[in-house]
C-alpha cells in the first residue's frame, strides 16, 4: 500500500490528527501524527489487517531549530505485505515530550533511549529512560544543531597541536644552532642562507 | 549505570553483580555487560554500550555528501562494503542518480565477498568464544585471501571506501575475475571442511543447540534482522524481498533456521544460517562474475560539489548483520542535514537483556557471539 | 680482583651488570606478550596480524586477555572519552615494566575523528606511548614493524631504569 492509501485509511479513523505532506518529487513521503494519538495510531497500524506493520525499522529524530521543533521519525515495514511507512511526530524544542512506542514494539526501547541521549527527547511511558551511548554525566545533547562542545571530558583535553608546528620548531632550532656554530667562523657565511624548503 | 553496579545485593542468596567487559575478548569489541548472577545462572545481563561512540552521525552533517563516504566504512568495519552501499543508495534515491548496471554488479560482487569475509570472522570468533581456537585461524586464513582480492580491487584491506554516489570507484583489475573464480572453487571446498571441522562437532553442537532460544515473534518484535531473524525462522531477506541493485538477476536461496540440531531460533540455528549464507554468497559472486555486463562504472555527471534538493530518503541493504538502513535528510545545500544509520547490531543488543535470564554465564557468551554484534554498529 | 681490573681495564662490576642486562633484555624482547585491546577497526587488523599470515607469534608476542599477564598494550583503534578511563585503568593494572604501542591514526591523534565530540584525541593523553604506528588501519606489516621497534627499545634500555613521568588525565573510575 502506498503512503497516500494508508493516509486515507487513517484519516477515516483519526481525522485531522494524521496529516500528509505533499509528496516530494524524490525520496520518501511521510505522514505527520499528533503526539497525543501516536500510540493509538501505531497500534492501529500494527494490528489492522491489510496494514500489519509488524516491524519498527527505525526510530530517530531530526532537529529543526528554525521551526523550533524536533521531529521524531518512525520508519515502519511490514514483512508480510512488503510495504513501508514513515511517520513523523513533532515535539517542541524547549521541552520535547513524545509518548513511548515501547508498548507497541519492544525494539523502540533502545531507539528511544538513543534519541533521548542524543536529542534530549523525553518519552513518556518508557520503562528505563537513561543515556545509552554517552556517559551518564555528559552535558548536552550532541545531535541538536546548537550543541556546543564542552572541550574535553574529566580532565582530558581535546586539543592537539598540529604536529607540523612542532616539526617547524625543531627545524628552526636546528637552523639557529647551525647559524650559531657557523657565525664564529669567518664572516663569509651570511646569516640569511636560503632556507631549505619549509616543512610547514 | 553506576546505580546498577553499586546497588546493594542480597548477601543471603548467592547473588552477584559482575562487570563483563568492556575489554573482554568475547564481547566482540568494547561492550560492557552488567551481569547479575545467582551462582552460575544469570538473573539478567544489562548491556552498557557507547564505548565506541564516535559521533559519525554528527560528522555526516559537516562533511559534504561525497566526503562522508570514508566515515561510513567505520560504521561497520568488519564488512565495510555494506554501509558504503547503503549510504550511496540512500543518496541516489534522494537525487535520482541512476547507477549503471555494471556498477551495480560490481557492488553486488564486492558486497558478497565482504559478507563472506565478515561471516568468517564472526564464525571464527564465535568458535573461539565457545572454546575452539583452530576454526578462528582457518577463518582468518580464508579472510586474508578475500582481503587480497578486495585490496586488488580498491586498495584497502579493511576500510574499503569503494562505492561512490553514482557507482563504484574502480573497475576490475586485470586477471581479477579468474583469481576470484579460483578462490571460489577453493572456498566451496573449504566450506565442507569447515562443516566437518566444527559445525558438526559434537561438543560444539551441544554447546549451542537449544541455548538462548529466540522465537520468531520476539525476533520481529525486538527488531532483529538478517541472520538473527532468519535463524528464528522468519523468512525475510531484503536482497530477495525488496531487491535493490543487481540482486534481482541472481539465483540464490535464503537459508532459514529450522532447528538444525535443536529448536528453531537457538544459537546453533543462527550460527548455521551464517554458514549456509556463505555458500549462497559464493554462488552470487560466481553468477555476477560470469554475467558481468560491459559498460560504465560511474553515473555520468555526478557533481563534485553535490547539492541535493530538500527531502529525505531511506535505503535498505542487506548487510552481513542484517538489514542496514540509511536515512538521509537534505535541506538543499551541499551537506547532509541529517545522516542516520540503522544497523543490525543495535537492535540485536537490545534483545540481550530480555533473552539472558536463566542462561549460564558461558551461554551468555554463546548468545552474544551468535547474535554477531560488532561494537561500531551499535555505537556509531 | 685488582688483577682482573687492570687486565680488563675497567670497572668489573659494571661490566658484569651490563651483560646481565643484555641477557635479561634478550629474554624480554623475545617474549613480549601483548594485551589484546582491540577498540575499533584497527582491532580487526590486529587480529589479522596475530592470525596465520602475519603471525605475530614469530616474535614471541602472544595475545593475552588479561592486563596482568601482559608486557605491553596495543591500543588498536579509536579511544572515546568513555573508554579512556577504562584504558587508563587497564594500563594501571599491568605490571612494570610496561609499554604501549599506539596503533592507527585514531589512537595516535584522533585521526579521522577530529570533528567528533566524543573521541579522545590520542591515547597519549591518557597513557604514555612508546611506539606510534601510523595508518588507517596500519597494515599487518606496519604493526610488525612497530613491534620490532619496541623490541629495539627493550633491548637498549636498562630494565630497572623504567620510570614513568606522570601524564595528564584522570583514572578515576
Ligand atoms: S585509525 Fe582508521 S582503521 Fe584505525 S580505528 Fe581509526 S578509523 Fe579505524
Amino acid at each position: 500500500m502506498t503512503t497516500s492509501e494508508i493516509h486515507d485509511l487513517l484519516k477515516a479513523r483519526f481525522g485531522e490528527d494524521v496529516s500528509a505532506a505533499p509528496p516530494p518529487p524524490k525520496g520518501d513521503a511521510w505522514l505527520t501524527v499528533k503526539a497525543e494519538r501516536l500510540v493509538e495510531v501505531c497500534r492501529f497500524l500494527k494490528e489492522t489487517a491489510g496494514l500489519e506493520f509488524d516491524f519498527c525499522e527505525d526510530l530517530t529524530a531530526v532537529d529543526w531549530p528554525k521551526r523550533n521543533v524536533i521531529e521524531v521519525v518512525v520508519h515502519l515495514l511490514s514483512y508480510k505485505l512488503k510495504h513501508s511507512l514513515v511517520l513523523k511526530v513533532e515535539a517542541d524544542r524547549g521541552s520535547p515530550v513524545v509518548p513511548s512506542l515501547y508498548p507497541v514494539w519492544k525494539t523502540a526501547d533502545w531507539f528511544e533511549r538513543e534519541v533521548y541521549d542524543l536529542f534530549g527527547v523525553t518519552f513518556t511511558g518508557h520503562p528505563d529512560l537513561r543515556r545509552l551511548l554517552l556517559p551518564d554525566d555528559w552535558v548536552g545533547f550532541p545531535l541538536r544543531k546548537d550543541y556546543a562542545e564542552q572541550g574535553g571530558w574529566h580532565g582530558i583535553d581535546n586539543v592537539r597541536e598540529n604536529p607540523l608546528v612542532e616539526l617547524k620548531r625543531l627545524d628552526d632550532s636546528a637552523r639557529a644552532e647551525a647559524a650559531k656554530s657557523a657565525s664564529p667562523a669567518p664572516a663569509a657565511a651570511p646569516p640569511a642562507t636560503p632556507a631549505p624548503t619549509s616543512q610547514a | 549505570m553506576e546505580k546498577l553496579i553499586l546497588r546493594r545485593v542480597d548477601r543471603n542468596n548467592e547473588e552477584m553483580i559482575l562487570n563483563f567487559g568492556p575489554q573482554h575478548p568475547s564481547t566482540h569489541g568494547v561492550i560492557n555487560f552488567i551481569v547479575e548472577t545467582d551462582g552460575e545462572v544469570l538473573r539478567k545481563a544489562v548491556p552498557d554500550v557507547g564505548y565506541l561512540h564516535r559521533s559519525i552521525e554528527k560528522i555526516g552533517e559537516v562533511t559534504g555528501w561525497h566526503g562522508f563516504m570514508p566515515f561510513t566504512d567505520r560504521i561497520d568495519y568488519v564488512a565495510a562494503m555494506f554501509p558504503n552501499e547503503g549510504y550511496a543508495t540512500a543518496v541516489e534515491r534522494l537525487t535520482g542518480i541512476e547507477v549503471p548496471r555494471r556498477a551495480q554488479y560490481l557492488r553486488a560482487i564486492s558486497c558478497e565477498l565482504a559478507r563472506i569475509a565478515s561471516h568468517l570472522v564472526s564464525l571464527g570468533t564465535m568458535s573461539m568464544d565457545i572454546g575452539a581456537f583452530t576454526p578462528m585461524l582457518h577463518g582468518i586464513r580464508e579472510r586474508e585471501t578475500i582481503n587480497d582480492l578486495i585490496e586488488a580491487l580498491c586498495g584497502a584491506r579493511l576500510t574499503y571506501n569503494y562505492h561512490r554516489i553514482g557507482g563504484v570507484a574502480f573497475d576490475l583489475p586485470e586477471g581479477w575475475k579468474e583469481r576470484t573464480l579460483a578462490f571460489l572453487d577453493h572456498f566451496d571446498k573449504f566450506l565442507v571442511e569447515f562443516d566437518r571441522l566444527i559445525s558438526f562437532n559434537e561438543i560444539y553442537v551441544r554447546r549451542l543447540a537449544n541455548v538462548a532460544v529466540i522465537t520468531g515473534k520476539d525476533a520481529v518484535d525486538y527488531g532483529l534482522v538478517g541472520p538473527n531473524l532468519r535463524g528464528s525462522g522468519v523468512d525475510w531477506d531484503v536482497r530477495r524481498d525488496l531487491p535493490y541493485g543487481a540482486y534481482d538477476d541472481f539465483e540464490f536461496a535464503v537459508p532459514v533456521g529450522q532447528g538444525f540440531k535443536g529448536t528453531v531460533g537457538d544459537c546453533y540455528d543462527r550460527y548455521y544460517c551464517r554458514c549456509l549464507e556463505m555458500g549462497e554468497s559464493s554462488k552470487i559472486v560466481r553468477q555476477a562474475l560470469l554475467q558481468l555486463p560491459e559498460g560504465e562504472i560511474m553515473a555520468p555527471k555526478v557533481a563534485r560539489n553535490l547539492k541535493v534538493e530538500a527531502g529525505e530518503a531511506l535505503s535498505r541493504v542487506e548487510s552481513a548483520r542484517g538489514e542496514m538502513a540509511f536515512y538521509v535528510v537534505a535541506d538543499g545545500t551541499n551537506k547532509a542535514y541529517r545522516v542516520r544509520a540503522r544497523t543490525g547490531s543495535f537492535t540485536a543488543m537490545g534483545i540481550i537483556e530480555s533473552a539472558s535470564p536463566g542462561l549460564m554465564i558461558a551461554d551468555l557468551v554463546a548468545l552474544i557471539a551468535s547474535l554477531d554484534v560488532v561494537a561500531p554498529e551499535i555505537d556509531r | 680482583m685488582a688483577k682482573i681490573d687492570s687486565e680488563v681495564g675497567g670497572d668489573v662490576t659494571f661490566f658484569h651488570t651490563s651483560q646481565l642486562d643484555q641477557l635479561i633484555n634478550l629474554a624480554r624482547e623475545n617474549s613480549l606478550w601483548y594485551l589484546l585491546f582491540g577498540l575499533a577497526c584497527c582491532g580487526i587488523e590486529l587480529i589479522q596480524t596475530g592470525g596465520p599470515r602475519a603471525d605475530l607469534m614469530r616474535f614471541g608476542a602472544i595475545p593475552r586477555a588479561s592486563p596482568r599477564q601482559a608486557d605491553f598494550m596495543i591500543v588498536a583503534g579509536t579511544l572515546t572519552y568513555k573508554m579512556a578511563e577504562r584504558a587508563k585503568l587497564l594500563y594501571d593494572q599491568m605490571s612494570e615494566p610496561k609499554y604501549v604501542i599506539s596503533m592507527g591514526s585514531c589512537a595516535n591523534c584522533g585521526g579521522l575523528f577530529q570533528l567528533a565530540y566524543s573521541v579522545c584525541k590520542g591515547v597519549d593523553k591518557v597513557v604514555p606511548v612508546d611506539v606510534y604506528v601510523p595508518g588507517c588501519p596500519p597494515r599487518p606489516e606496519a604493526l610488525t614493524e612497530g613491534l620490532i621497534r619496541l623490541q629495539d627499545k627493550v633491548r637498549n634500555e636498562r630494565w630497572q631504569d623504567k620510570r614513568r613521568a606522570p601524564v595528564q588525565g584522570t583514572g578515576a573510575a
